[in-house]
């Protein structure tokens, strides 16, 4: 529900940087997304092409890159990929583990012409 | 050609949340925010959480609502300040929002703030609002699955209260499911059962919010 904030985020940080490089238009912007997050990617797409209207960024592409989860074992020092929602490394079934990847939140980068 | 940002989405409200942060550190006011669907019981879980701490702290309150202020005109007729924020539709509660509110209370005489959420089990999790303890509510009758399908609420909270509990052996509710569920996703929280109708469970977590506002502000 709140993916126009979210939108509106996005062309915060884009359209300056995009006018910084003098370019005609935006193509496609790249986000990377947490599988931890609960964004929507259709929903972001959707308020996209309201918000952007008028904008360089009108007709830009959202492209979501989601990052999977991975974590490291403190125990037996697993290091990769886990499960969605399953907090325990897989190796040895420890919960003594710290989270590297998955909360992701991010424009990545733009292009342009 | 390839422009390379590299920018959080929500940038702005993690730099106006630490802001906030900063603003009560100075004041030395501790914030908490609770969280949970409407109907969990979070307003009646604050006004009996105000009479167990108003004798140590003094206390102020922020009522986010869609609409209306019945929960701030509650809370009001305690003698305790209360700010109802209407957020006009919004499903959750931002920084700067509590940022714009902060001047209508007295910091410096404040020891405690706190933050009753938009119900909702969704939104509000996202959005960090400078506050120094999260407390996320899950009544009995919404049922035991509520942890595993909104993972994001309770795995980010600092503890979570079942509320309702008077009402356990009316409902269908395994609680060992809950709490095992939230030990695994988020295993430094603590999982506190309470009753705000029969006051069950209220001092054991009275006395860990003591603790852990005593923790920040000295007192």
């Amino acid at each position: 529900m709140h993916e126009l904030v979210i939108v509106e985020g996005i062309l915060d940080a884009v359209l300056p940087e995009v006018k910084k490089h003098n370019v005609k238009k935006v193509i496609s912007i790249k986000l990377k997304i947490g599988e931890l997050s609960g964004v929507i990617p259709e929903c972001i797409d959707y308020y996209f092409d309201i918000a952007s209207k008028g904008t360089l960024a009108e007709g830009a592409k959202i492209v979501v890159e989601k990052v999977p989860v991975s974590i490291s074992c403190r125990d037996c020092g697993y290091n990769g990929e886990i499960p969605r929602r399953s907090y325990r490394c897989p190796e040895c079934g420890s919960r003594n583990i710290r989270i590297e990847s998955g909360r992701e939140y991010f424009i990545d980068s733009v292009e342009a012409e | 050609m390839e422009i390379k940002i590299v920018k959080q989405i929500l940038e702005w409200n993690e730099d106006v949340s630490r802001q906030v942060t900063e603003e009560l550190d100075k004041n030395r006011v501790c914030l908490i925010n609770v969280m949970g669907s409407p109907g969990a019981g979070k307003t009646s879980l604050i006004t009996e959480l105000i009479n167990r701490l108003r004798d140590s702290y003094s206390i102020g309150v922020i009522e986010g609502d869609i609409a209306g202020q019945i929960d701030a005109d509650r809370i009001a007729t305690m003698g305790i300040p209360a700010v109802q924020l209407q957020t006009d539709g919004a499903c959750h509660i931002e920084a700067m929002s509590i940022q714009n509110i902060l001047p209508m209370f007295d910091l410096e005489s404040l020891d405690v703030i706190f933050v009753e959420n938009i119900g909702n089990l969704v939104c509000p999790a996202e959005f960090n609002i400078g506050e120094d303890l999260r407390i996320s509510l899950l009544s009995v009758p919404e049922g035991d699955d509520k942890v595993e399908k909104y993972p994001l609420m309770f795995e980010t909270t600092d503890a979570l209260v079942i509320n309702k509990y008077d009402m356990i052996k009316y409902f269908n509710f395994d609680e060992n499911r809950v709490i095992s569920r939230e030990n695994e996703a988020n295993p430094d929280a603590p999982v506190f059962r309470v009753s705000t109708v029969t006051g069950e469970g209220l001092d054991g977590l009275t006395g860990w919010i003591r603790e852990r506002i005593s923790n920040k502000i000295g007192k």
